[in-house]
């Protein structure tokens, strides 16, 4: 039994003239302080299954659990990266990433300086008071990253958290947010549509077919790569031969569809 | 080319220079036009190729305001407007974001409440002013519900929709955070409608005058319209243009206090 398990989960989303089965019986296992990644072209629900893990919206059917409890009976907490940052532009960094507390009535003096602590880890010691557009584009995703660390999720979800950045910040990104997660020891969840992000940054990946999203293949990345950074990943020549199998996968799915 | 220092401060101060000359051409071709303006009033008054008993002359306006000023009187008339104003404006904008929250708050309750907002807001609200002074008494009481129901509706329906364009994943984020409905509501949803509620201020302070003065045409003893109807019935021309000039002027002071206003909470806000 892993710590997160997916059973036979399917979502539909209605409209007022038809509905959309996205996803459909999903099975996975995946075990604690792993980071998998989901694989596939845009409108295979990749999200849907995020936002299900979250508890944002209940699927139709099926169950998921964490520790072998449903997660809508317990308060496992759940961090989330988005597309952007969401960061509040009314709202300091230090206020940003001391949302989450603020939000449980848990802001304490030694949460305070646990945020200084985040924040000067992720090379934001000196824009503490600073407002989100006074940041750039890479500073306000990590300031995110920080703003999700500070609660200690068990999961932690990213939906495609580095498809707004330009290509230089993101690979110092991925690095970034890869350390992280395995220093703290997070399960994670990846969303992307860049195979070579997926290989770099996962231990496993899902890949999914479009209308309804099913996983299609699951590939194991070979443990030497996963030791290493997502950028010297990328260099590996293990990197290309799973990049080349993947893209002929994903190939292969298209032309069946 | 290798510009030094001296020559990128010297075209700095140039930029200056210039953008100082274009503000004072402004300035003195709006003081050309106010003046002028007065001065052909007063020419066509004095040489009558208007009547002056019709259009009165600036003169005898500013004789008149200086007379009421010495006496005091038009100091009771003034504070009364300014006060109902600003009480049916606050009244007016407050009642309506509260209800725009409510709104908010229960979706099921907007759907079923849209056909009669639509309804409140297309019907010319001065019309109700009979009804108002019956129910609430012929009294500033009525004249405020009338500065203040003008606004009113508007207000809830132009800050509702602020409150629903509020991006979703703003709300995601707070949600993953276990964040209650309230809590979205405070730390997101009405933050980041601010800017729509202080244009809605800038708005209501115009709407709010038109309330006051026809609530003060309908009833009253005292006040600018009581002034302006009371001008009119006996035919006193330069009563009317000069409170009519006064409210032009406290309606210009209020719209500048709520414009310095929004932009000093909007430069805190980003």
């Amino acid at each position: 039994m892993g710590f997160l398990t997916l059973e036979h989960i399917s979502h539909q989303y209605f409209t007022t003239s038809s509905y959309t089965k996205a996803i459909e019986d999903i099975n996975l296992t995946i075990d604690e302080g792993e980071f998998v990644s989901f694989l596939g072209p845009s409108g295979c629900g990749k999200s849907t299954i995020l936002s299900i893990v979250s508890g944002l919206i209940t699927p139709t059917e099926g169950n998921v659990f964490v520790n072998g409890s449903p997660i809508s009976k317990q308060s496992t907490s759940i961090g989330y990266m988005l597309q952007q940052d969401y960061l509040f532009p009314w709202k300091t960094i230090q206020q940003n990433v001391l949302l989450g507390p603020y939000i449980q009535r848990n802001v304490t003096q030694e949460i305070k300086e646990k945020a200084i602590h985040i924040l000067e880890d992720m090379g934001l010691g000196n824009v503490v008071t600073a407002y989100p557009t006074q940041l750039s584009g890479g500073m306000r995703q990590r300031a995110a990253l920080a703003r999700t660390l500070i609660t200690d999720p068990h999961i932690f979800l990213l939906d495609e958290p580095f498809s707004a950045l330009d290509y230089q910040t993101k690979l110092k990104l991925e690095n970034l947010v890869a350390n992280t997660l395995k220093k703290y020891n997070k399960t994670s969840l990846l969303v992307t549509h860049d195979i070579g992000e997926a290989i770099a940054m996962s231990d496993r990946i899902y890949l999914l077919s479009a209308n309804p999203g099913k996983i299609a293949a699951t590939f194991q990345v070979p443990n030497h790569l996963k030791s290493l950074d997502p950028f010297d990943a990328r260099q590996d020549a293990d990197f290309n031969d799973l990049f080349q199998e993947i893209w002929k996968e994903l190939n292969a799915l298209e032309h069946n569809s | 080319m290798n510009t030094t220092p001296k020559q990128d401060q010297q075209r700095f101060e140039n930029h200056l220079k210039h953008l100082k000359k274009e503000k004072r051409h402004v300035w003195a071709w709006q003081f050309v036009i106010f003046v002028v303006f007065f001065a052909i009033w007063e020419l066509s008054s004095q040489l009558q190729w208007i009547d002056p008993l019709l259009f009165s002359s600036p003169s005898s306006i500013a004789d008149l305001l200086f007379q009421k000023a010495t006496d005091g009187s038009i100091f009771l008339h003034l504070r009364v407007t300014l006060l109902e104003t600003i009480a049916g404006f606050i009244l007016g904008t407050f009642i309506g974001i509260f209800l725009a929250a409510i709104l908010w708050w229960s979706p099921r309750f907007s759907k079923i409440i849209d056909p009669y907002l639509v309804i409140l807001n297309a019907m010319p609200k001065v019309a109700l002013g009979p009804i108002i002074i019956v129910a609430l008494g012929p009294g500033y009481v009525s004249i405020i519900a009338m500065g203040a129901i003008i606004s009113v509706i508007i207000t809830t329906i132009v800050v509702y929709s602020a409150f629903q364009d509020v991006d979703e994943n703003y709300l995601k984020v707070l949600n993953s955070f276990g964040a209650t409905r309230y809590q979205c509501f405070k730390e997101a949803v009405l933050p980041a409608s601010f800017s729509t509620i202080i244009s809605t201020f800038k708005v209501n302070v115009g709407l709010s005058w038109v309330g006051v003065i026809v609530g003060e045409f309908l009833v009253s003893q005292k006040g600018l319209g009581y002034l302006i109807i009371y001008g009119f019935q006996v035919f006193d021309f330069t009563l009317v243009l000069s409170s009519l000039m006064l409210i032009a002027l406290c309606a210009a002071i209020m719209y500048q206090a709520v414009d310095r206003l929004e932009r000093k909470l909007i430069k805190n806000s980003k």
